[in-house]
């Protein structure tokens, strides 16, 4: 491994958002009908920051048992709000939407805090998104005929949702905020890993005075979630997360009348043809490969850039990622933050050392990493092929793999060869080639000249093994209706 | 009762339809057919897994070519078949009613109801994506557009009853929007379908756009489902246990899977649910740029 040592221009003095505007409780319950109650059993887990380790919070763990209460009480709520009329469920939307964004600074450190994630990204991308999902469902509400899913679209009944822990909250907003628009009620179990921002929603809930057991909200393992999921009382899961855990979650659900949609796994390829602006490029791959950690889905994790460019693309690239700052993520200068649990960081470091066995070159900028808490330098591998783990594999980390192309048609050619299908990035200044690559890429968001973009009105979801459905937009409607 | 030489008619062979060819089973199997009083009508291909898998990779090999035609030329091949079902639509009366037991005039109700069904999907191949895709008003400098694009290979489990109707109301849809399909006959009547075959064959359907099998919908649908290079399948024609265990080998590979559909009458306008449901969406986002003297503004 090449450490390359860099002298800084300058240093940033420490810019730390000040943690005294969350309050976390030492203990929280599960939200079921409207309160917070302890597990049937008992039960709870500690929840940490990961860039420190230290405990956050002791919270409740969900077992059958209380799967069993929170979909009866969701049962019950949704006899009485699919019958609300549309307009009231919106305004009932549209105050949580708000209240979202009264307290998107306490959120926005709070997730830094449970998950590990710079504050830069919580503020400036997870919570203005977070609300703004809400207000864009919060108009379908009273809307859904107009929708293109007949005159009269009935909502589904009660739908178990199990969210990931790289966008908590957001992964919550993009749940929650279809299912209630289109009259469901809700049972979701946030990742064991960072619960808390779910726990905070139950109390905007609250505060908005959305009705009992409308939003019911479970913290636990994946042993709550499969119970979860297999449930007779639920009508529609929604998943978000892994790829193995959406095909066991598919045998689950079939033979059943339960709708499923899946938000999997990728291995996106960001494509820079030679005539591409190579300095917005360089900005698109290290937004693409290490926003949040790397820890994104739809993130690109293969490079393929066409050989005419590669040495120069390379350079420019790792004097860009000798300028990142990896470190306390709530300081506002934080570029790079921790990796979210202990576990993670295993598999991160596991499939890098498979990469350099396999014979890729490993190469990371100069990176004092902090003594506690769970990091990892940015990481590329060059000189890697098609048939290499770290090309196939999704790493959900840090580390982005280096391939080669000589003509459009291989370039698309070995951005398709992947089980997945999810995202893809294409630089280049030719209009009629972004057209072309765009339309023979199988993959379910395309982002020429850009990456990483989302938006409440733009569906996002996957081909091929990267699952199916779309979240956002019209088109995310459909998986909340009986159509 | 005079001694009248009645002429012998000829019979046909039913064959399968597969890449634009007329196999028999690689296994050299065949079963009875009869009609729904018990007569022998034709010994009908008893396919295998191998003819299944065969039948997938002609259906691969078509997607490129026909995913990629025009959505107007594909409609004026879907026109194309119904066309040439106008034209041998005495013959399909035929083997409606001897497949389904009805009389001539019923069964011609239902050739009619086919045809039109053909009409009505060869319109629809170049309206789907503006009915379903769409520009997205996202909040910032760029244009995003959502586009409807075919899942891939669907294997489609033709309905057992509604030998023909039926069959032609699960696969145009497929077709329509650019997915090629391996379709698995109906089991009891599939003499209906290995004639589609030949209609298709001669209506510029390219070879491999849809591929027909017959024999053991179970044993033919079991490869289909666990194959790792089918991406959706339709399930019309399974019955409760069997649509779940196909469901469950369809998980391997993530396939989208649409689940059996009670139909009460297959003479309804469909909806637009069958062409949606082996549709992929793909949004594609293009920064809009600025025409200011800051030049470029991605």
């Amino acid at each position: 491994m090449t450490i390359e040592k860099r002298s800084s221009a300058f240093e940033y003095a420490p810019a730390p958002e000040s943690r005294a505007i969350v309050d976390i409780a030492p203990s929280y319950g599960l939200f079921i009908d409207g309160e917070f109650i302890e597990a049937a059993d008992g039960k709870v887990f500690k929840t940490l920051s990961p860039s420190t380790e230290e405990v956050l919070s002791e919270v409740a763990q969900a077992g059958e048992a209380d799967v069993e209460r929170a979909v009866k009480a969701a049962r019950k709520a949704f006899e009485t709000w699919s019958a609300l009329p549309g307009s009231e469920r919106a305004k009932y939307l549209f105050r949580i939407a708000r209240i979202v964004q009264e307290r998107s600074r306490e959120l926005a450190v709070l997730e830094t805090l449970d998950n590990g994630k710079p504050i830069r990204e919580t503020r400036d991308a997870d919570l203005p998104l977070v609300a703004a999902h809400f207000f864009y469902y919060a108009g379908w509400a009273d809307k859904l005929e107009h929708a293109g899913f007949g005159p009269h679209p009935r909502p589904l009944g009660v739908a178990g949702q199990v969210i990931p822990w790289n966008f908590p909250l957001l992964m919550l907003a993009w749940k929650i905020a279809p299912a209630l628009a289109t009259g469901n009620t809700v049972v979701l179990k946030p990742a064991e890993t960072t619960p808390l921002s779910a726990l905070f929603f139950a109390d905007i809930c609250r505060q908005a005075g959305l009705p009992k057991g409308v939003v019911n909200i479970l913290p636990g393992y994946g042993d709550a979630g499969a119970a979860l999921v297999a449930h007779p009382g639920v009508d529609k899961v929604a998943f978000t997360g892994s790829t193995a855990v959406g095909k066991e979650i598919a045998r689950t659900v079939a033979g059943t009348r339960k709708k499923l949609t899946l938000e999997l796994g990728g291995k996106g390829a960001n494509i820079v043809f030679d005539d591409a602006p190579l300095d917005q490029a360089v900005e698109g791959i290290v937004n693409g490969i290490f926003f949040n950690q790397g820890q994104v889905c739809c993130a690109g994790s293969r490079l393929l850039v066409q050989e005419s460019v590669h040495d120069e693309l390379l350079d420019a690239l790792k004097r860009r990622l000798g300028t990142l700052r990896l470190g306390d993520p709530l300081d506002k200068n934080t570029d790079i933050g921790a990796i979210n649990s202990a576990e993670q960081l295993a598999r991160i470091t596991a499939l890098a050392e498979r990469g350099e066995a396999e014979g890729a070159e490993r190469w990371s900028p100069a990176c004092d990493l902090p003594e506690s808490g769970y990091w990892f330098a940015p990481t590329l591998f060059t000189n890697v092929t098609q048939a290499h783990t770290i090309a196939r594999e999704e790493i959900f980390g840090p580390v982005l793999s280096v391939l080669t192309f000589r003509t459009p048609d291989e370039a698309v050619a070995k951005a398709n060869n992947t089980p997945y299908g999810l995202s893809a990035g294409i630089w280049t200044e030719k209009g009629s080639r972004i057209l072309a690559v765009a339309n023979k890429l199988r993959a379910g968001v395309v982002w020429s000249n850009t990456f990483n973009k989302f938006d409440p009105t733009s569906p996002f979801g996957g081909y091929k093994e990267s699952g199916f459905g779309r979240e956002g937009g019209r088109h995310g409607l459909e998986a909340y209706l009986d159509v | 009762m005079s001694e009248q030489h009645n002429r012998l008619s000829v019979f046909k062979t039913y064959k399968l339809y597969v890449g634009g060819k007329f196999p028999r089973s690689e296994s050299g199997r065949v079963y009875e057919v009869s009609d729904t009083k018990g007569n022998w009508l034709a010994n009908a291909p008893l396919s295998s897994r191998k003819d299944a898998r065969d039948a997938v990779v002609a259906a691969r090999k078509a997607f490129g070519g026909w995913s990629g035609a025009t959505a107007y030329n594909r409609g004026q091949v879907l026109y194309r078949v119904a066309e040439m079902l106008e034209g041998r639509r005495e013959q399909f009366v035929r083997e409606v009613a001897d497949a389904e037991g009805l009389s001539k005039g019923k069964a011609a109700a239902v050739v009619d109801a086919t045809i039109d069904r053909w009409v009505w999907y060869a319109g629809w191949t170049d309206k789907i994506a503006q009915v379903v895709g769409g520009a997205n008003p996202v909040a910032g400098p760029y244009f995003n557009l959502s586009s409807p694009e075919p899942t891939g290979v669907v294997a489609v489990l033709a309905p057992q009853e509604s030998s023909f109707l039926g069959l032609v109301s699960v696969v145009a849809p497929v077709i329509a929007t650019g997915n090629t399909a391996v379709v698995v006959a109906s089991e009891r009547a599939p003499l209906p379908a290995l004639s589609l075959g030949e209609v298709l064959a001669t209506s510029d359907v390219p070879g491999g756009v849809v591929n027909v099998l017959s024999g053991r919908t179970a044993e033919i649908a079991a490869p289909l489902a666990a194959h790792q290079d089918v991406n959706a399948i339709d399930l019309a024609g399974a019955d409760e246990s069997l649509a779940k265990e196909l469901e469950v080998a369809a998980a391997d590979n993530l396939k989208r899977v649409l689940r059996p559909q009670p139909v009460d009458d297959w003479f309804a306008t469909p909806g637009i649910d069958r062409m949606t449901a082996f549709l992929e969406t793909k949004t594609v986002w293009h920064p809009t740029g600025a025409l200011g003297a800051s030049g470029s503004s991605y």
